[in-house]
Formats: structure tokens, C-alpha cells, sequence
């Protein structure tokens, strides 16, 4: 690791003060240590962001929660009220990584991790993710794990996160503070498609923090599911991921949710499939149909064509499981 | 606030390392598993790849298990900290300690103190309640030997003594 400038700041204002392009927050460092490492990202000051008390989950007016930033994966995922209102956000962020590293992952540093391509993390690579510019080797290497949708001639990764998936899902928004003042974020406008800036994956600038994420009130505590698949049961990223959510009355969908991981830079989401499976039954017909236009636009690079078959299976299968979870 | 400007020798941190009070001069870049290795000899917790994917260097940090090659030094100011080293009371060897030696759950024992660390905090967190679920929570700890099954026998047999901490 290059050597770097630490402080540690206890209020967000001093924190802020302390922001530049060359400083980053640490809240985890699961990431962030992971890509100094190799030399990734070089800052020269780390503003450690674990004395500011970002660190509870709290109930909001509106029936939602409120979930400070600083909240481990751990401790969001086994929070009683994530557990019985928001489960699907649950078994997300317990299909992610580790239990040690879910004890030290923050929510907020969860959002922001980067991606996993190969090329990104092989310093010795072109890539236009951490060089602009030097050319994406992914389009035409190795792209296994690469994307299906919303990618570009500058950069075919996808992003990693699991928690995201779910928090697409479930509509979270994500509260920001600068240092001109506070903003919230949807979390579909949250993350980026690469288009031809790649370097940058959200909307975030280096001079925010983010302080907390927002859930509304529970919709889909009874029926959702989080599937996750990968090369090996556990400890390892998603191949497909996908979140699906409904509200039932009877054998009819009142509202529904689908979001998929694995498959772009961004949790992919599209409210029209949602709208389109209102008012129809819960059958594997109407999640088949779901399925088929979610992935209409899915455009196979050379070795992840297997992913488009696959995610269509898995969410004709997640929203099985969904349909049929909570019933007695 | 505490700022580390380039002060040679690093930067004063205290914290308790199994059981004994410590002062300590870190750098702010030192991880929390080379101040164990490099500055401590304490060699017990192991480095496999220094990433954050295979739990080798799994130690308890305020009772919560946590990769210490990803852990900043400096971080850890004011922290309880146990390692494999603090693990056995004197002479006498935690019960899951002797479990794995009575279970056969190690071959070349490299994996090893990060698999019982894990599965103190573990027993810490109080949530696995079947052979199943053990098998998930310790899916942080890969063993290059495979001698999984019976980590998975040693770790199951020891359960209902550790449940709820690190001693019984
Ligand atoms: C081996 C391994 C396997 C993993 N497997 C999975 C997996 O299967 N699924 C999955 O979803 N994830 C997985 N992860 C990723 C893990 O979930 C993330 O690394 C973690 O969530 C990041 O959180 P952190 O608090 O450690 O972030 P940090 O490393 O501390 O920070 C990450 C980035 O976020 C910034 N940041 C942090 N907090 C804030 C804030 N509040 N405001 C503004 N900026 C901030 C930092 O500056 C940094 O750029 C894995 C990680 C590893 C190492
Ligand atoms: S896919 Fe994106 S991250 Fe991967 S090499 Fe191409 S530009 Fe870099
Ligand atoms: S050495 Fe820390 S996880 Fe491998
Ligand atoms: S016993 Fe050799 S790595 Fe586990």
C-alpha cells in the first residue's frame, strides 16, 4: 500500500472539510483496502468515517426505516425489522460474501464498491474503467461474468453487490450530505450505465457522503424471494441474481418488483415489466412473459451468451418462490 | 480529531489483545494482520491471500469475527482483540481447540486458527441452528486440504459448550 494521510473526524461537517479528489472515506475497508492493495486507487489521505454516528436503524414517519450508513451487512440483515418487514433485503445481503466480511461491511461502502471484472483488477491491463481511454479488453476477452444489458463499447462490466439488488427492488432512496447540503437519491438513479465514462459507476462526487439509505413503508413482506446464482454455493459473486417481490390478493399479482444483478452496471430494473404483470395471475405464464421482456434487449458478448437462458430461468423460478413463500 | 501527518515511527494506539492492555506505535497503512505477524510474532493468524477470500486470518475484534488482512491497525484503537494465541486458557486447550485434534479437522493445519476463530464468533452471533447452517456460516474459511467434513464434525460436537462466547 502507498502511504497515505489518516484522520479520523467525528462530526459529518468535519469529515466533509476534509474531502478532496485525493482523500477517500473508509467505513469497512473491505474494498477500499482490497484495490490499495494492488495499487488500484492510491489516496493520499483516508478519512475514517467509523466515529460518525451513522451507525442506527430507525423508524420514519412514514412507515419506512432509516438506515444510517455505518450499519454493518451483519447487522442490517439480522436487524427484527429488516427480518420481518424487508426480508428480501435480508436474504440478499446474506447470499454476499462472508460472515466476516458482512461483520465489517458498512451500507454505505456496499453501494460503492467497484466492480469485479478481471481487467479492472489486473493493474498490468488497459481499462477504461481505471484508465479513461485505454480500451475495454473485456469486449473481446475473457467476459464470462460480463453483462447482458445496458452495456457499452467502453465498458461491459457489471456491478457486484448483492444488498443493491434488493434495495433497487424495494425502491430505496439514498440520503446524501455535502458540503453545499443534503440530497436524496432514487436508487434507480443511484448507479450508472457506463455509456463512454465508464470511471465513474453512480452519481455520488468525492465531496459526499452518504449518510443513510431509506426504505418505504413494507409492501412485499409476505411474498419475495432473493435468488442468487454462482460457481460455488457460498462465498462468491453472482453469476445472476435476481429480486423479486409481489403483492397478492388471492391467485391475482396486486404489484410486483423485479430487479436483476449479475447482468449490468447497474441493478436492472424495469417498472414496464412490473406495470405488465399487474392484475394478472401468479402464474409461471405471466413470469415467464415478465422474464421475456426484461431480457428483450439482452445482448450476449462471446462467452456469456448462457447468462440471458439463465436469468430468464431464474426469475420464472424466483417469483415461484416468492409467490409461494408466506402461505400457509 | 487525530491527524498522522509523516510522523516516522507512526501513530499511538491502544487497544486489548487477548486479555492484556497494549500501547502501540502504527503506521496508518499497517494492517491489523501484519502488526500481529510483523510486529507482535504473534504468527498464529495466518496470511493465505491478503484479500479478503479465504478467512485465514480470521481473528475476533470486539467479539466479532473479521478478516484482519482488511482491517486497519489504526482502526482498531480502543479495541478488544483475541487471537489464536488467546484462544486456550494457560495450558489447557478451548474445547473446540481439543475438538479438532480429536476429530482429525486439520491437515496441514494452515487454515486452521482462522476456522476456530470463525467458529467462536460464530457461536458469538447465536444463529445457526442446524449441520446445514454451520456449513454456510463457516463458508468464510476455505480449507486448502479439504478436510472440511471434519472441520464440520469438530465445530458441530463443540457447539452446545460455546454457544454465546469464547469460553465456555
Ligand atoms: C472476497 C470478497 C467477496 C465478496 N463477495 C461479495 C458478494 O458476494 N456480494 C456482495 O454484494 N459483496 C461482496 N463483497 C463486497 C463487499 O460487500 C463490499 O466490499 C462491502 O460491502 C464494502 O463496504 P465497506 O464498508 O467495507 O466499504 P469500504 O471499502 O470502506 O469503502 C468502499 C468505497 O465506498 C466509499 N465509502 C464508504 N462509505 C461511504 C459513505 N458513507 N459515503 C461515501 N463514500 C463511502 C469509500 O470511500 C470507498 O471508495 C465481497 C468482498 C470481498 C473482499
Ligand atoms: S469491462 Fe469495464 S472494468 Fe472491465 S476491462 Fe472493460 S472497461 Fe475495464
Ligand atoms: S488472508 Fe485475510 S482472508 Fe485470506
Ligand atoms: S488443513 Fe490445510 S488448509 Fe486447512
Amino acid at each position: 500500500m502507498t502511504p497515505f494521510q489518516y484522520s479520523k473526524p467525528t462530526s459529518i461537517d468535519a469529515a466533509l472539510a476534509l474531502t478532496g479528489p485525493q482523500a477517500r472515506f473508509i467505513a469497512g475497508g473491505t474494498n477500499l483496502l482490497d484495490l490499495m492493495k494492488e495499487n488500484l486507487d492510491q489516496p493520499e489521505h483516508l478519512i475514517d468515517i467509523t466515529g460518525l454516528p451513522l451507525d442506527q436503524v430507525s423508524q420514519t414517519e412514514a412507515g419506512g426505516l432509516l438506515i444510517g450508513a455505518l450499519v454493518s451487512n451483519a447487522d442490517l440483515a439480522w436487524h427484527p425489522l429488516v427480518e420481518q418487514s424487508y426480508p428480501l433485503l435480508s436474504q440478499a445481503i446474506l447470499a454476499g460474501a462472508s460472515p466476516q466480511l458482512r461483520n465489517m461491511a458498512s451500507t454505505g461502502g456496499n453501494l460503492l464498491q467497484r466492480t469485479r471484472c478481471y481487467y479492472f483488477y489486473d493493474a498490468s491491463t488497459p481499462c477504461n474503467k481505471r484508465e479513461p481511454g485505454s480500451g475495454c479488453p473485456a469486449r473481446d476477452g475473457l467476459n464470462r461474468i460480463h453483462a447482458i444489458l445496458g452495456a457499452s463499447g467502453s465498458c461491459v462490466a457489471v456491478h457486484p453487490s448483492d444488498m443493491c439488488v434488493a434495495l433497487a427492488a424495494l425502491e430505496a432512496r439514498v440520503h446524501v450530505q455535502g458540503k453545499a447540503g443534503v440530497r436524496q437519491i432514487d436508487f434507480a438513479d443511484f448507479h450508472r450505465l457506463p455509456g463512454d465514462s465508464p470511471q465513474r459507476d453512480n452519481q455520488l462526487a468525492y465531496d459526499e457522503l452518504i449518510t443513510a439509505i431509506e426504505l418505504p413503508a413494507p409492501q412485499f413482506s409476505q411474498h419475495s424471494h432473493y435468488l442468487k446464482v454462482r460457481d460455488r454455493e457460498s462465498y462468491a459473486f453472482a453469476l445472476i441474481s435476481v429480486a423479486a417481490a409481489l403483492e397478492l390478493d388471492g391467485d391475482n399479482i396486486v404489484s410486483a418488483r423485479l430487479a436483476l444483478g449479475g447482468v449490468a452496471h447497474k441493478p436492472w430494473r424495469n417498472p414496464a415489466v412490473e406495470q405488465m404483470l399487474q392484475g394478472r395471475a401468479a402464474s409461471s405464464e405471466s413470469f415467464a412473459a415478465a422474464a421475456d421482456m426484461l431480457l428483450a434487449d439482452a445482448k450476449p458478448l462471446a462467452h456469456n451468451a448462457f447468462k440471458i437462458k439463465l436469468a430468464h430461468a431464474a426469475i420464472v423460478r424466483a417469483f415461484t418462490e416468492a409467490a409461494a413463500t408466506g402461505v400457509a | 480529531m487525530s491527524d498522522t501527518p509523516t510522523d516516522p515511527s507512526g501513530q499511538a494506539i491502544s487497544l486489548t489483545l487477548n486479555g492484556t492492555p497494549r500501547q502501540l506505535q502504527v503506521q496508518p497503512w499497517t494492517t491489523l494482520l501484519d502488526l500481529l505477524r510483523e510486529q507482535l510474532d504473534l504468527t498464529g493468524t495466518k496470511k493465505g491471500c491478503d484479500h479478503g477470500q479465504c478467512g485465514a486470518c480470521t481473528v475476533l475484534r470486539n467479539g466479532r469475527r473479521v478478516n484482519a488482512c482488511l482491517t486497519l491497525a489504526i482502526m482498531c484503537d480502543g479495541d478488544q482483540l483475541t487471537t489464536i494465541e488467546g484462544v486456550a486458557d494457560g495450558d489447557s486447550l478451548h474445547p473446540l481447540q481439543q475438538a479438532f485434534i480429536e476429530h482429525d479437522a486439520f491437515q496441514c493445519g494452515y487454515c486452521t486458527p482462522g476456522q476456530i476463530c470463525s467458529a467462536l464468533g460464530m457461536a458469538n452471533e447465536g444463529r445457526v441452528r442446524s449441520r446445514d447452517d454451520i456449513k454456510e456460516a463457516m463458508s468464510g474459511n476455505l480449507c486448502r486440504c479439504g478436510a472440511y467434513s471434519n472441520i464440520l464434525d469438530a465445530v458441530e460436537a463443540t457447539l452446545p459448550l460455546i454457544h454465546g462466547g469464547p469460553r465456555p
